[in-house]
């Protein structure tokens, strides 16, 4: 019995690192081929509407939902404090440093990621890819890498979308509704985000979203089974993966560029 | 779907989320991480600094100068070594004096610039000697504690 339990864990971990070894060689293999996406910037285009254009309106509506949710939780917890001046300040430290690229990951991941998913595992099922491979036409370069690009595009834009938005509706909430000082709100806003250190740290934090979604998503739809079990299983793994990757990523990120600065 | 629509809308969808970067950039956050070349660097260096942190403000008159950029401990005299990263476009007396300051009573600690009557002007890697160090308030109420019992004490 406890043999049969050893064999079991044996074979499992095999598999694990066998597929990890799978996704980095397809990861490679994807890059290699990147040139098409570009020379072909057609296909990658078609790609940003899917993955890009049509999660818009998922991403603006939580954005300015979320911001509105802050700028309520904030005020009501900041003036115990006798400081709702700090409320811009909140409203946009943690919308543009966490919540924007973070929402906005898990958003893309589960209404782009799982198109993509399904979508290409689809094409294998139905023997898409094999076919374009006996036309001598590479799926990677043709199917699989302006997906990449268009993901990895997409997903910042989205974050910065979302948290224009967030802040936004924080204003809307905190200055038009509950009354904070306008003047007070944006200066003690602008005076403690800084440009490259929290801005553009959030911006570098969604592209490395964009690029662990995008590539669990195209990775896990073309290592499907041929099933439809397979290809749903397929969708439900790319969305669990990818919203736990971006939450790993997003703490280590964070113990980068944050640590030992307030 | 139509080609040209499809690209319409990427065309919008970009332009959208570059115009929500540059609102972030410009109405959120403020540009002022002042740039190499566009400011000089003077040392001044404390007893103690208090909770000074890097990126505190430098102000002069209440207005922002300058940034603090780096805090370093010197191992030979046992001061630190505060650097100060000034906008060029301000120029400073070389007696001028730096003291930490406190913004309300328990707000962040920012430096404090008070100009001097010297001719020269600070320079870049130039010192500022007339230091005050920042106030600390369990010495403040140390030294508190230790004036009342010497007044209640029996002669």
């Amino acid at each position: 019995m406890p043999r049969r339990w050893i064999e079991g864990l044996g074979r499992r971990t095999i598999e694990g690192v066998w597929r990890i070894g799978f996704a980095a060689r397809f990861f490679g293999v994807m890059l290699l081929h990147s040139g098409t996406a570009f020379q072909r910037l057609g296909l990658t285009i078609r790609e940003m509407y899917f993955s890009g254009v049509l999660s818009l309106t998922i991403i603006l509506v939580s954005g300015l939902f979320v911001g509105m949710v802050l700028g309520l939780q904030g005020y009501d917890t900041l003036q115990r404090f006798g400081s709702e001046s700090a409320l811009g300040t909140l409203v946009a430290l943690s919308l543009v440093r966490e919540l924007g690229p973070v929402l906005a990951g898990l958003m893309f991941a589960s209404r782009a990621g799982s198109a993509i998913t399904a979508e290409i595992g689809l094409m294998k099922a139905t023997e898409q890819l094999s076919a374009m491979e006996m036309m001598a036409v590479d799926p990677i370069a043709r199917v699989v890498a302006p997906r990449f690009w268009a993901g990895v595009i997409s997903m910042p834009l989205l974050a910065a979308l979302f948290s224009a938005m967030g802040i936004l509706g924080g204003y809307l909430v905190g200055v038009r509704l509950i009354g904070v000082d306008e003047g007070t709100f944006w200066s003690q806003m602008q005076g403690s985000v800084d440009f490259t250190q929290d801005i553009l740290n959030g911006v570098v934090k969604s592209v490395v979203f964009g690029v662990a979604i995008t590539t669990i998503a195209l990775f896990e739809g073309y290592d499907a089974p041929p099933t439809a079990e397979g290809v749903s299983g397929a969708t439900t793994r790319t969305v669990v993966t990818s919203s736990l990757v971006v939450l790993a990523l997003d703490f280590v990120l964070t113990a980068f560029m944050f640590r030992g600065t307030n | 779907m139509n080609r040209t629509v499809l690209d319409l809308w990427v065309g919008l969808f970009v332009i959208a989320g570059i115009g929500a970067l540059l609102f972030l950039a410009l109405k959120v956050g403020s540009m002022s991480t002042v740039k190499a070349g566009s400011s000089y660097d003077v040392v001044a260096r404390f007893d103690n600094i208090g909770g000074l942190k890097p990126r505190a403000p430098v102000k002069s008159a209440g207005v922002v100068v300058g940034r603090v950029a780096d805090i370093r401990f010197d191992n030979e005299t046992y001061e630190a070594a505060v650097t100060l990263r000034i906008d060029k476009r301000y120029a400073f007396p070389k007696d001028s004096s730096a003291a930490i300051m406190t913004s309300g009573l328990l707000g962040e600690q920012y430096i404090g610039l008070e100009a001097g009557g010297d001719e020269h002007k600070l320079e870049d890697k130039d010192r500022i000697t007339l230091t005050q160090s920042a106030v600390v308030l369990e010495n403040l109420i140390g030294q508190f504690i230790y004036g009342k019992a010497q007044e209640g004490a029996p002669q």
